[in-house]
Order: structure tokens, then C-alpha cells, then sequence
């Protein structure tokens, strides 16, 4: 059995996830990221085959924790579900924002991809908010190159305060710059959260709740706590008052309707509120990625545009995806009858050692039948029919969803999915 | 204020760029949409169009989003 997070002097407060740590000694850190930046590809290439999958508590969120050596720590990686951003919309959002604010984690990698940075950030400033210790991974850095887009990692790192680091996930070599900035992570003092300037308004009703919240919560923590009750997102609200319990409090409840009078004065209640608030931080990624990203031509380069015409345009859409599925299905089928014929020759030569094996035995001609022609023989031909396809079907779809085909085919087909009250993204489950 | 708007992200035609002056969208889709960095301000280029002609692929912060004409048919642009 693994330590507790409590054993190890610090507030059990992981969701109920259990964090399986070998040693106290072992630091926790959460893997954070947009979908589809390679935060799986990171997560894979530092952990390798060290790792079991599960499920969050209570949602049926798939949830991966591995583990990996540097040369000073153990690690304990937990891949956090993909998410655009932490005002939790979806339940993946719901678990990625509650692992990040408040489980027991000593640190949060979040992973973004190169060519779009931009995007990538609004996660980046959210998680800074709630947490310090935040190491920002620039993944895809070769696929940002070849369009033309180039990413100041130094000026980044100093823009926002944090260590930042740039790999290419599937190159497993580049991945020991982010060991390193782990390892540094650990050693340095604990950093502080970021402060992202809201408009006046925000930052008044902030000053009054802040102080009301701090003694109970941290002064760390406050600021955050202040906007997100302001907010008043209800799934939140239910997170915060579980490990808090502020809403008990009469300071607290007294701040609040001040804070939120001042709010209302200023007109920036309720929808308002959120908007002045994404607002914010989308601004400020905006700030940062004009002094750090530098880029050469369009992001979405000429050759990208004539590919997606191709695979989605109106005449050759279809007829294109109808042929490339057809060629994977065609080389699914036919490329397994070679090995399915050998595989069933070998298996068969094998009961023909069995057979004489159990007859040698002296077993009765029954028993011999059951578990040679029974067992052994369904088996072997089970195996020998199933499992070519499949070793050639799954590397293939797998090529295709690497190479992005998968989303253009979602995007093909979620009009005629839509009118049978599907979606597109269903189309390849 | 007052005024109707008089076009919206879903009329945009492939190859067309354009300016979000407003967003009219509610509830958790403008989140959603706030989240990819679609606000006031933000530049839009329609980057294609699938074969139905539904879902259409816009180029959003330099990440090409493709949205459905009801999701995007109340976010204003000039």
C-alpha cells in the first residue's frame, strides 16, 4: 500500500483520486493541456509503460497516472483530462479544474501546442491563477517551425514568470528538458500565483472580499477564491464551500454583498461578469503572444488549405474519404489472409504436438476432444482469424488519426450524422 | 444598439475575413466560444466549407475551428 496524501503532511484533498505514491519522498504532478497538443504523447514518453489507467471517482473521465525517474525525484504523473479552459463546462473541464485547484499536486505541467499558442495560453493564465508551481510545455515545436512560427521560449518564460520549456513529445529526447525544469521546480521556493489586471470594477470588488477570505484560505489562494465567488459558477461554488466553508462565515457573506453592489453599480453582474473576466485573460494572452511568437506567413500555411480542400471540399470530400476507407478496409482484409494462413499452419502443427502429447498421456478420447478440439483448436483459430485484421486495422486508424484525418472526417459527415440526432464526432466511435 | 445586426459569422464564404462585433450567443455556447478566443475584436477568416455545407472551418487565433451555422449564426461581424 501507498502513502495517503495525508501522510505526508498535507491536506488529503484529492477529489477522492488516489494518487498511488511509492514513497512520501515522491512529488505529484498534474499534466494539464488543450486536447489533441500531444499532452498524451508527453505523458507516454516520460512514463513509458510505468503507468495504469482508471477512472475519476464518480465520472466516467478516464484518468492515467505513470511514473518516471529524473536524476533528483520520483515522479508521480497524473494526466489530467484535455481541456480549453478551467470554468469547467464539461465533466472533463469539471475534473481538470478540480485536480488543479485542489488536489494534492506539487506541481502542473501545461502542455500547449506551438503553432497555436494563443489559445493555449487562456489555460496557461488559468492554471496560474490558481497555482505557483506551473512549468508551461511548448510541444510541437518542429510542426510550428515548418509553418513558419516561432516561439521565443526565453522571452515567454520571463513574460510569464513561470519555467518554460519546448519539446518535441514524440522525440522522447527532448523530453529531458522538461525533467529538468521539474527537478528545478522542486528545489526553487514556492512561486506565487499570477495576478491578471481585471477591469476597475473586478479589482474593487476583489479588494473587498480578499481580505474576508485570506484568513481562512490563504492569502495565496484569496484572490482566486475572490473572483470565483463572485463568479458564482454553482459547481464551484459547492467545491469551494466543501473545503472551506466560507459561506458560514459572516465576514465572508458580508464582503460578498458589498463586492457584489459594486459589481452591479459598475453593470458587470452575472454574464457580464464572466465575459469582462475571459475578456481579461484573453487579452493578456494576446499581449504576451505578440512579443513572443514571432511568425513568418499564415499559420495555416498555402499547402494546408489545398490539402483540406481536397479532403473536405464539396465534390472530392466524400469520394476521397469513401476511397481512403475503402483502402484501409481493403488492406485490413486482404493484407490479413497472409498472415492469418500462416498463423493457422503453425497453430495447427502445434495441436498436432498436443493432440499426441494428451493422447500419450493416456488421456480418454474425450477428454482428448474437449480440450484439444475444444479449447486448443476454437482458440487457435479465433486468434489466427482475429488478430491480423486487427493488428493491421488499429495501426492504420491510428495512422490516419495522427495525421488529423479523423477530425476532417467527423467535419464531413456531421451534417448527415446531425439529421439522424448524432453528431459528427460520432461517426468512428 | 438598436440596430439589427446585418451579418453574422455564418455568412461568411470561404476565403472571407472578417471582424466579431458582437457576440449574441448564450449561455454555456459563449463560454464555449469565449474559450477558443472568439470575443469582440477577435479576426475571423472562413477557411472552407464541408460537403454538406454546414460545418464551416474558420481560422480563430491561428487554429482552424470548424462550427455549425446555428452555433455561429448570432455572433455578429463587420
Amino acid at each position: 500500500m501507498g502513502l495517503t496524501t495525508g501522510s505526508t503532511g498535507r491536506r488529503a484533498v484529492d477529489e477522492g483520486l488516489a494518487i498511488k505514491r511509492q514513497s512520501p519522498k515522491e512529488k505529484v504532478i498534474a499534466i494539464a493541456g488543450n486536447p489533441n497538443v500531444g499532452k498524451s504523447t508527453v505523458f507516454n514518453g516520460l512514463t513509458g509503460l510505468n503507468q495504469h489507467t482508471g477512472n475519476w471517482p464518480g465520472k466516467t473521465v478516464a484518468n492515467a497516472q505513470g511514473r518516471c525517474q529524473s536524476g533528483l525525484h520520483q515522479y508521480v504523473l497524473v494526466d489530467i483530462p484535455g481541456a480549453y479552459s478551467l470554468m469547467a463546462h464539461s465533466a472533463e473541464e469539471e475534473v481538470a479544474r478540480n485536480f488543479i485547484c485542489f488536489g494534492a499536486h506539487d506541481g502542473v505541467v501545461v502542455v500547449c501546442d506551438a503553432s497555436c499558442l494563443e489559445r493555449n495560453l487562456n489555460l496557461v493564465l488559468q492554471t496560474m491563477e490558481i497555482s505557483g508551481n506551473v512549468i508551461v510545455c511548448v510541444n510541437l515545436m518542429d510542426e510550428a517551425r515548418r509553418k513558419g512560427i516561432n516561439v521565443d521560449l526565453q522571452g515567454l518564460s520571463r513574460r510569464l514568470g513561470v519555467p518554460v520549456v519546448g519539446t518535441i513529445a514524440r522525440k522522447k529526447k527532448t523530453l529531458s528538458v522538461l525533467l529538468t525544469a521539474l527537478d528545478g521546480l522542486m528545489t526553487s521556493k514556492v512561486q506565487h500565483c499570477r495576478t491578471i489586471p481585471y477591469p476597475k470594477a473586478i479589482e474593487e470588488a476583489i479588494a473587498v472580499l480578499t481580505p474576508a477570505i485570506a484568513p481562512i484560505a490563504g492569502e495565496e489562494r484569496a484572490r482566486w477564491l475572490s473572483l470565483k465567488l463572485l463568479d458564482g459558477d454553482e459547481l464551484l461554488l459547492k467545491e469551494i464551500d466543501a473545503r472551506y466553508t466560507v459561506f458560514h462565515n459572516k465576514t465572508v457573506r458580508a464582503a460578498l454583498i458589498q463586492a457584489r453592489e459594486i459589481l452591479q453599480k459598475n453593470e458587470l453582474d452575472g454574464e457580464h461578469f464572466k465575459d469582462a473576466v475571459v475578456s481579461s485573460i484573453l487579452k493578456e494572452a494576446e499581449s504576451i503572444c505578440c512579443e513572443t511568437v514571432a511568425k513568418e506567413g499564415k499559420g495555416y500555411s498555402e499547402m494546408d488549405r489545398r490539402l483540406d480542400r481536397m479532403l473536405t471540399g464539396k465534390l472530392v470530400g466524400y469520394p476521397v474519404m469513401f476511397l481512403l476507407l475503402c483502402f484501409v478496409f481493403w488492406l485490413t482484409i486482404v493484407g490479413a489472409n497472409v498472415p492469418s494462413q500462416w498463423l493457422a499452419e503453425k497453430l495447427g502443427v502445434v495441436q498436432g504436438w498436443l493432440s499426441a502429447a494428451v493422447l500419450a498421456l493416456g488421456a480418454p478420447r474425450w477428454l482428448h476432444d474437449m480440450l484439444v478440439l475444444g479449447v486448443y483448436q476454437v482458440l487457435a483459430w479465433v486468434v489466427s482469424v482475429m488478430l491480423p485484421p486487427m493488428a493491421i486495422f488499429f495501426p492504420l486508424f491510428t495512422l490516419l488519426e495522427d495525421a488529423g484525418y479523423l477530425p476532417r472526417v467527423a467535419y464531413n459527415l456531421d451534417r448527415p450524422f446531425k439529421r439522424c440526432g448524432a453528431c459528427g464526432k460520432q461517426a468512428l466511435c | 444598439m438598436a440596430m439589427i445586426c446585418k451579418k453574422t459569422m455564418a455568412q461568411l464564404a470561404p476565403g472571407q475575413t472578417a471582424c466579431v462585433s458582437c457576440l449574441h450567443s448564450k449561455g454555456p455556447l459563449r463560454r464555449r466560444l469565449l474559450d477558443i478566443g472568439l470575443m469582440e475584436g477577435t479576426v475571423v477568416e472562413c477557411v472552407g466549407c464541408s460537403p454538406c455545407g454546414d460545418p464551416k472551418a474558420y481560422l480563430i487565433r491561428d487554429a482552424v475551428i470548424a462550427l455549425r451555422k446555428e452555433d455561429c449564426g448570432e455572433i455578429a461581424v463587420r
